[in-house]
C-alpha cells in the first residue's frame, strides 16, 4: 500500500492552493453550466456539489445539450440550531435560487438543490449574510458537527451545543479561499504563507464526521460517526465524555473490502480535553489514513488496520491527554420524540415530522409556507434533528395554542400524515439530482411505507415503531445499515435488504436479500411481521426480534458483511 | 512488377510529384470529381482493382478499440489493449463510445468493444446513443467489419453483461464477423480481460495481413449517378428527427439527418438543401370546410387533373399569402375594402396585411363563394423551401443535416404553421422519405484552409457554421475559427452545445462567444458581443479573417452589420464612410459573406 500512488483527488487537493483551484475561472465560463472537473472536487470543500437532473440526462444528450447542471449547496449548522430570521433567509433563498424546497439532512444541515451556476455566488453570499456558511459542509474535512437537538435537560444540552460549536469552529479550514471566491474577499498574492494548521495542504484522506450525544437518546447515531462524544451526566452536570472513534456507514456494492462500521469507545476524557482529543484524532487520521484508495480512506479502516489500542496510544501521545476507562451509558432509541415535549426549565418544544426532510409545499401540506409563517409569527428557535425532522424550540407556555393553530392552518401537524412506521423512516435524496443514486430513494420510500403500513395494520401492528431507512446507493447517507429495516439501492427498483439493526443504532443489520424488488421485499417482510406480532416479547423491537428468532445472524463488526 | 507491399504508396516518386502538381489548388468539390474520374478510368480499363492498391491508408489497417463504461474500468482495459498492440508494432487507437460517431462504424474494418452494463441491463451513459444506433435499422450492414466484444458486468445483477451480449449478437446479425468470442467479465475482470486482449493481439497479424478491399462503396457512388435536381428531386430517407432545444424552451428546433445514399447528390459547406414539403392536413381540411368544398372535386393544376384535396395538400401554396391571390380574391368578390387597401398608397399597410395573414385568414375574414377551379387558379404553386445545410459531406458521408425551427403560432384565433418546418418536424418520421435537391450557394464558401474565419450565426443561423467547422476539422485546416452564437436561454437553446464544446476541446474552434438574451435583465445579442470583443475582432479582420453571417435578415443582419462597422471604425481608425468602404472592400474580396433570409 505504501508504494501505491495517491488518488487523483489527493493530487487535486495538493495542487489546489488551499482549495482555490480554478473555481473563479469555472464560474465565469459562459459555455457550460458546469465547473471544471477538478473544481468539482474542490467545490465540495466549499459546501457545493455539482449535480445534474438525471431525469433528463439522456434526453438532453440526444438534444446535443450538456446535462442540465445545477448545484446542491449545503449550509453548515452546528447542532442544527437556527433563529427564526435565519430560517426566513433560507426560505427566501429556496424560493429565489433553488427549487422551492429546503432539504433537511441527516446531519442537521440544510441543502438547496437546483441552483444554477450563474446564481451560485449570490446564493452563497446570501447564506453568509444570514450568519451561516457552507464551508466544510462537504469534502475531506470535518463536516457539520452534530448535537442533540431536543434540550430535555436545558443546562446540559446548552453546554453540549456549545461544545459542538467550539469543535466546529476549531476544525474549520483556515484557508481564505472561501472568502476570496464567494464573498469577494481580498485575494492573497501568494498562498505559500497561508497555513492550514490542523489539516495541512492536502486536508484529510476522506470525509470526517463528528457528533455529540446525551444518553439515553442516541438521536445523532453516535456510532455512525468517525468521532463521537457521549456526554456522561452525573448529578445534572457534565462529568466528561466517552470518546468514540471509527464509525462510518459507506460501503461499495461488490467490494468486500468495504463495510459499514460502528464506532468503538476509545476512553473517557474531561470536558476541557475535548478539543485536544478531537484534534489528535483528526491529525492521526490525517497522517495515517489511506490516501491511495478512497474506498479505504475513512478513519474506520485506519483503526481496523492499526488496531484500536495502537490508535489510542497515538491519540494520547498527540493530545497529551491520558484517556480514562469509559463510563457506563445506556441508549434506548435513535429516533426523535414527536409532538410537544417540556424541558426541565419549563420551555416547550414541538418535534415536527418532515417526511424525508423535504420542506416544500405539496398539495394541502404546505410545509415551506407553514414554516415561513411560523418563523414570522412566533417567538421560538428552530432546531434540525438528525432524523431530518424539525423542532419548534423554546416556546413559552402561552404560545402553544397559537403554534398549533399555525401548524393546522398549513396542514403540517404530525397527526395529519404519519403512522409510527413513517415517523421512524428516513430516506436520502437519491434521484433525480444525486449523482451517486442507483435507485429511487426519497421519491419512493413514502409509497413503500404505505405498503408496509397496510400489512402491519392487518396484523394489528399499526403502532409498531420500526426504523426503516432507504438510500439510493451504498454510501449510506440515511444510515440504512443500522436501521431495523435498511434498504440500499442497487439498480432502478432493486435494493439490498438489511434486517436486524438496533433500534438505538447500536447494531448493524444483516443483508438478507440482494437485488430485491418491491414484491420480493414485501414477500420477505410480511411473514416476519406476522411472526413478530405473535412471538415478540414485551417491548421487544423488531430488529432485536429478528436476531433473537434467528432470522438473521447478529452482526458484531461490519466487516462480517460480505454480501454486495 | 512485384506486388507492392501492403499499404505502401503505389506510385513512384515521379508519378507522385506529377499527381500532386495536377491536383494543387483544386477545391474539395473538384478533388472529389477527380477521384471519381480516376475511379471511372480504372473501371473502364476492366482490370480488377488490386487489393494492395485499393486498400485505404492506415485507417483501415489499424485496430480500433471502442469503450464505454460508467467507471474508468472500460477505458483502462481499452488503453492496455492499445498499448499491447502498439508494443507489438500494430497501429491501434482507443475511442470512447461517447466520442465515436456511430455511423462511422461502417467505415471500420477491425474493432473490439469493451463495454459495461449498468443498472438493470442498461448500457452505460457513454454508450447509450451508440447502443441505440446499433440496435436500430440505421446501423445498416457491416459485412466488412470484424470484431470482438469484452463485456464488463456485475453478476449480482439479473441482466449480467447484457449490453456486451447485445453488441455481440447484433453485430453478427448485421453481417460482421466475430473473430474472437464474446468474453463476459465479472467485477474481478482483470485476468479475463488480459487474456482476451492477448488473444486479440495474437490475431492481429493474420487479421491485418489480409485486409479486405476498401473504399468499394466510394467507388460505386461515382458510377453514372442519376442527376437529382429541382425537376427530379431525390427521395431521401429521414435518418434522424431530433428536437435539440431543451424541455423548457420556447422554441422547437429540430436536427434533421437525411440519407443521400445512392443519390449522387453532392454538396459543399455553405450550400442549401431544398425540401419539397406538403401542407398541414389540418389546414387543408379547414380550408375545404371554410369554402364548403368536399375535397373530392376534380381540378386541374398545370393541365394535370387531380383531386382538389391533393392539389391543396401538395401542389399549391396555401400558407404564405401572395399579392396576386389577394387581388384575385378582391376582384372575385368585388370587395371594395380589400381593393382600396391594395390600390392605396400605404405600402406598409399592404405589407403588414400580407405578412400577418395566411390564405385561410383571408377566406375566413372575407368569405366569398368560389368554384374549386377558380380558387385553385388564384393560388401560387407550392415552392420548395431551402435550408442552409448543417453538415460537412466529408464528415458525414452520404448524409445531409438540417437545423429547422418549427414555426407554429396562434393568430386570429387559430393555429398557424410554417409549411416545411412543421412538415419536417411533425409530419415525416424517421424511416420515411422527403423529396430534396441541392441548391448551390457559391457566394457562401469557406476560404483557403489557412485563412481564419469569424462566423456569426444566432439561432438556426448557426447551421452552415456547423458544416464549416466540421469540414475544417475533417481536413485539419490550420485557419482559426471563431463563432458568435446567440439565442434566448442558455439552458435550453444552446444549439449543438455538446458539439461546440467538443470542437473547442479538440482545437477545431478557437473561440466561441455566446449571448443568451433572456438570461439576465438586460438583453444581450451577438452584436453586443462583437462590440464587447471589438479589439480582438478587428485584429482578426486586420490579419485577413473572412467574416460570415447567417440567419435572420429582418433585424439581425442589419444589427450585425452595424456592429461590424462600429468595430472597424473604432478599432481600425476609420470614420463611418471609411468603415463602410472597408466593409465593401471586404465584400468584394469575398471576405464578408452573408446567407440571410
Amino acid at each position: 500500500m505504501g508504494d501505491s500512488p495517491v488518488t487523483d483527488v489527493e493530487r487535486i487537493k495538493a495542487a489546489s492552493r488551499n482549495l482555490r483551484g480554478t473555481l473563479l475561472e469555472s464560474l465565469e465560463d459562459p459555455l457550460t453550466g458546469a465547473i471544471s472537473e477538478t473544481d468539482t472536487q474542490l467545490s465540495k470543500f466549499h459546501g457545493i456539489y455539482q449535480q445534474d437532473d438525471r431525469d433528463v440526462r439522456n434526453e438532453r444528450k440526444r438534444q446535443k445539450l450538456e446535462p442540465a447542471y445545477s448545484f446542491m449547496i449545503r449550509a453548515r449548522i452546528p447542532g442544527g440550531l437556527l433563529t427564526t430570521s435565519q430560517w426566513l433567509a433560507l426560505d427566501r433563498i429556496a424560493r429565489e435560487y433553488a427549487n422551492d424546497s429546503i432539504r433537511l439532512t441527516t446531519r442537521q444541515a440544510v441543502q438547496f438543490h437546483g441552483v444554477i451556476k450563474r446564481n451560485l455566488k449570490q446564493t452563497i453570499a446570501d447564506i453568509n449574510r444570514a450568519a451561516l456558511d457552507t464551508l466544510a459542509a462537504c469534502g475531506d474535512v470535518n463536516r457539520n458537527v452534530m448535537s442533540p437537538p431536543l434540550p430535555a435537560w436545558s443546562q446540559v444540552h446548552r453546554q453540549v451545543q456549545r461544545y459542538a460549536e467550539d469543535l466546529s469552529a476549531h476544525l474549520t479550514p483556515a484557508s481564505g479561499a472561501y472568502h476570496e471566491i464567494w464573498l469577494d474577499g481580498e485575494k492573497l498574492l501568494s498562498t505559500e504563507e497561508e497555513i492550514e494548521p490542523i489539516y495541512g495542504a492536502t486536508y484529510l484522506p476522506r470525509k470526517f464526521k463528528a457528533a455529540f450525544v446525551v444518553p439515553p437518546q442516541n438521536d445523532v447515531d453516535v456510532f455512525a460517526q468517525d468521532l463521537g462524544f457521549i456526554a456522561i451526566v452525573e448529578d445534572g452536570e457534565i462529568a466528561g465524555f466517552n470518546v468514540t472513534v471509527g464509525g462510518g456507514m459507506g460501503m461499495t456494492h461488490g467490494d468486500t473490502a468495504t463495510y459499514p462500521r460502528l464506532g468503538d469507545v476509545l476512553g473517557f476524557c474531561r470536558s476541557e480535553e475535548v478539543l485536544a482529543v478531537a484534534e489528535a484524532v483528526v491529525t492521526a487520521q490525517r497522517d495515517f489514513g489511506d490516501r491511495t484508495n478512497r474506498k479505504h480512506a475513512r478513519l474506520k479502516y485506519t483503526i481496523d488496520d492499526r488496531g484500536l489500542d495502537g490508535f489510542r496510544e497515538e491519540v494520547e501521545r498527540r493530545s497529551g491527554v491520558s484517556l480514562d476507562t469509559p463510563r457506563r451509558f445506556v441508549f434506548v432509541a435513535n429516533g426523535d420524540a414527536y409532538g410537544w415535549q417540556r424541558d426541565d426549565a419549563g420551555a416547550w418544544h414541538y418535534t415536527m415530522f418532515v417526511q424525508n426532510g423535504r420542506v416544500s409545499d405539496v398539495g394541502d401540506r404546505r410545509l415551506l409556507s407553514g414554516l415561513r409563517a411560523l418563523a414570522s409569527r412566533h417567538t421560538c428557535e428552530l432546531r434540525l434533528t438528525p432524523n431530518q425532522n424539525l423542532i419548534v424550540s423554546r416556546v413559552v407556555d402561552g404560545d402553544r395554542d397559537a403554534i398549533d393553530g399555525t401548524l393546522r392552518e398549513f396542514g403540517i401537524e404530525n397527526e395529519a400524515h404519519a403512522t409510527n412506521l413513517r415517523l421512524n423512516s428516513m430516506a436520502c435524496v437519491g434521484f433525480p439530482t444525486c449523482g451517486l443514486a442507483m435507485a429511487e430513494s426519497e421519491r419512493y420510500l413514502p409509497d413503500l411505507i404505505d405498503e408496509l403500513d397496510a400489512r402491519l395494520a392487518e396484523l394489528g401492528l399499526e403502532d409498531a415503531a420500526i426504523t426503516t431507512r432507504m438510500t439510493g446507493c451504498a454510501n449510506g447517507c440515511a444510515r440504512p445499515y443500522i436501521a431495523e429495516i435498511g434498504l440500499v439501492g442497487k439498480a432502478p427498483g432493486r435494493y439490498t435488504l438489511f434486517l436486524g439493526g438496533g433500534f438505538a443504532g447500536e447494531r448493524i443489520g444483516y443483508p438478507l436479500l440482494d437485488n430485491a424488488d418491491e414484491t420480493e421485499i414485501l414477500d420477505a417482510l410480511t411473514p416476519l411481521f406476522a411472526r413478530y406480532a405473535n412471538e415478540r416479547t414485551e417491548g421487544e423491537h423488531f430488529g432485536d426480534f429478528v436476531v433473537r428468532a434467528g432470522v438473521v445472524p447478529e452482526i458484531s463488526h461490519g466487516s462480517e458483511i460480505r454480501a454486495g | 512488377m512485384s506486388q507492392p507491399a501492403v499499404g505502401a504508396m503505389p506510385l513512384d516518386t515521379d508519378q507522385s510529384k506529377r499527381l500532386q502538381h495536377a491536383v494543387a489548388g483544386l477545391s474539395p468539390a473538384q478533388l472529389q470529381w477527380v477521384s471519381g474520374y480516376a475511379a471511372g478510368l480504372a473501371a473502364t480499363q476492366g482490370e480488377p482493382l488490386h487489393a494492395g492498391i485499393a486498400a485505404a491508408p492506415t485507417a483501415d489497417r489499424q485496430l480500433t478499440v471502442l469503450f464505454g463504461s460508467q467507471t474508468g474500468n472500460g477505458e483502462g482495459v481499452a488503453e492496455r489493449l492499445v498499448a499491447t498492440a502498439r508494443s507489438r508494432g500494430f497501429a491501434a487507437r482507443a475511442i470512447s463510445l461517447a466520442e465515436f460517431k456511430p455511423s462511422a462504424l461502417r467505415r471500420e474494418k477491425l474493432v473490439t468493444f469493451v463495454v459495461s452494463t449498468h443498472g438493470d441491463g442498461d448500457p452505460p451513459d457513454d454508450a447509450d446513443l451508440f447502443h441505440e444506433y446499433l440496435m436500430s435499422a440505421r446501423a445498416g450492414t457491416l459485412e466488412s467489419l470484424r470484431y470482438s466484444v469484452l463485456a464488463l458486468g456485475d453478476s449480482s445483477y439479473v441482466n449480467f453483461c447484457q449490453t456486451g451480449r447485445e453488441f455481440d449478437a447484433r453485430l453478427a446479425e448485421l453481417g460482421a464477423e466475430r473473430f474472437e468470442p464474446l468474453v463476459e467479465c465479472d467485477l474481478d475482470f482483470d485476468s479475463l480481460a488480459a487474456a482476451w486482449s492477448g488473444r486479440v493481439v495474437d490475431q492481429l497479424e493474420a487479421l491485418i495481413g489480409e485486409a479486405p478491399v476498401a473504399a468499394a462503396t466510394h467507388l460505386h457512388a461515382v458510377q453514372s449517378p442519376p442527376v437529382h435536381g429541382r425537376d427530379s428531386p431525390f427521395r431521401a430517407e429521414v435518418l434522424t428527427n431530433q428536437k435539440i432545444t431543451g424541455g423548457g424552451s420556447s422554441k422547437d428546433v429540430r436536427h434533421i439527418e437525411l440519407s443521400l445514399e445512392g443519390s449522387g447528390l453532392r454538396y459543399e459547406p455553405g450550400d442549401a438543401l431544398a425540401v419539397i414539403a406538403e401542407n398541414p392536413p389540418q389546414l387543408v381540411d379547414e380550408l375545404l370546410q371554410t369554402l364548403s368544398f368536399d375535397g373530392a372535386e376534380t381540378v386541374s393544376v398545370d393541365d394535370e387533373p387531380m383531386q382538389l384535396r391533393t392539389a391543396l395538400a401538395s401542389k399549391l401554396e396555401i400558407t404564405v399569402l401572395s399579392l396576386g391571390f389577394l387581388r384575385a380574391w378582391a376582384d372575385h368578390g368585388n370587395n371594395d375594402r380589400l381593393r382600396s387597401l391594395l390600390s392605396g398608397d400605404d405600402r406598409q399597410a399592404i405589407t403588414d396585411f400580407v405578412t400577418t395573414h395566411q390564405v385561410i385568414d383571408v377566406v375566413r375574414r372575407i368569405p366569398e363563394h368560389v368554384e374549386p377551379q377558380a380558387f385553385i387558379d388564384m393560388l401560387r404553386k407550392l415552392a420548395p423551401r431551402s435550408y442552409s445545410i448543417a453538415s460537412s459531406p466529408n464528415a458525414n458521408p452520404d448524409e445531409v443535416h438540417l437545423t429547422v425551427a418549427a414555426v407554429r403560432y396562434e393568430a386570429f384565433g387559430r393555429p398557424h404553421w410554417g409549411v416545411a418546418s412543421t412538415y419536417l418536424a411533425d409530419r415525416v418520421a424517421e424511416g420515411e422519405h422527403v423529396q430534396v435537391f441541392v441548391e448551390k450557394n457559391p457566394r457562401f464558401r469557406l476560404p483557403a484552409p489557412d485563412v481564419p474565419i469569424v462566423m456569426i450565426g444566432p439561432g438556426t443561423g448557426v447551421a452552415p457554421f456547423r458544416a464549416f467547422v466540421e469540414e475544417r476539422a475533417e481536413h485539419g485546416a490550420p485557419g482559426d475559427n471563431w463563432l458568435f452564437f446567440g439565442d434566448r436561454n442558455f439552458s435550453f437553446d444552446f444549439l449543438y452545445q455538446l458539439e461546440w464544446q467538443r470542437h473547442l476541446k479538440q482545437g477545431n474552434l478557437r473561440r466561441l462567444d455566446v449571448a443568451f438574451s433572456r438570461d439576465q435583465r438586460e438583453k444581450v445579442y451577438v452584436q453586443d458581443l462583437m462590440r464587447r470583443h471589438g479589439g480582438e475582432l478587428w485584429r482578426w479582420i486586420d490579419s485577413g479573417a473572412a467574416i460570415y453571417v447567417c440567419g435572420d435578415a429582418t433585424n439581425m443582419a442589419g444589427d450585425v452589420e452595424n456592429a461590424l462597422l462600429d468595430v472597424i471604425a473604432k478599432h481600425g481608425g476609420f470614420d463611418r464612410d471609411g468603415a463602410e468602404a472597408h466593409l465593401k472592400e471586404l465584400r468584394r474580396a469575398k471576405r464578408y459573406q452573408r446567407d440571410v433570409y
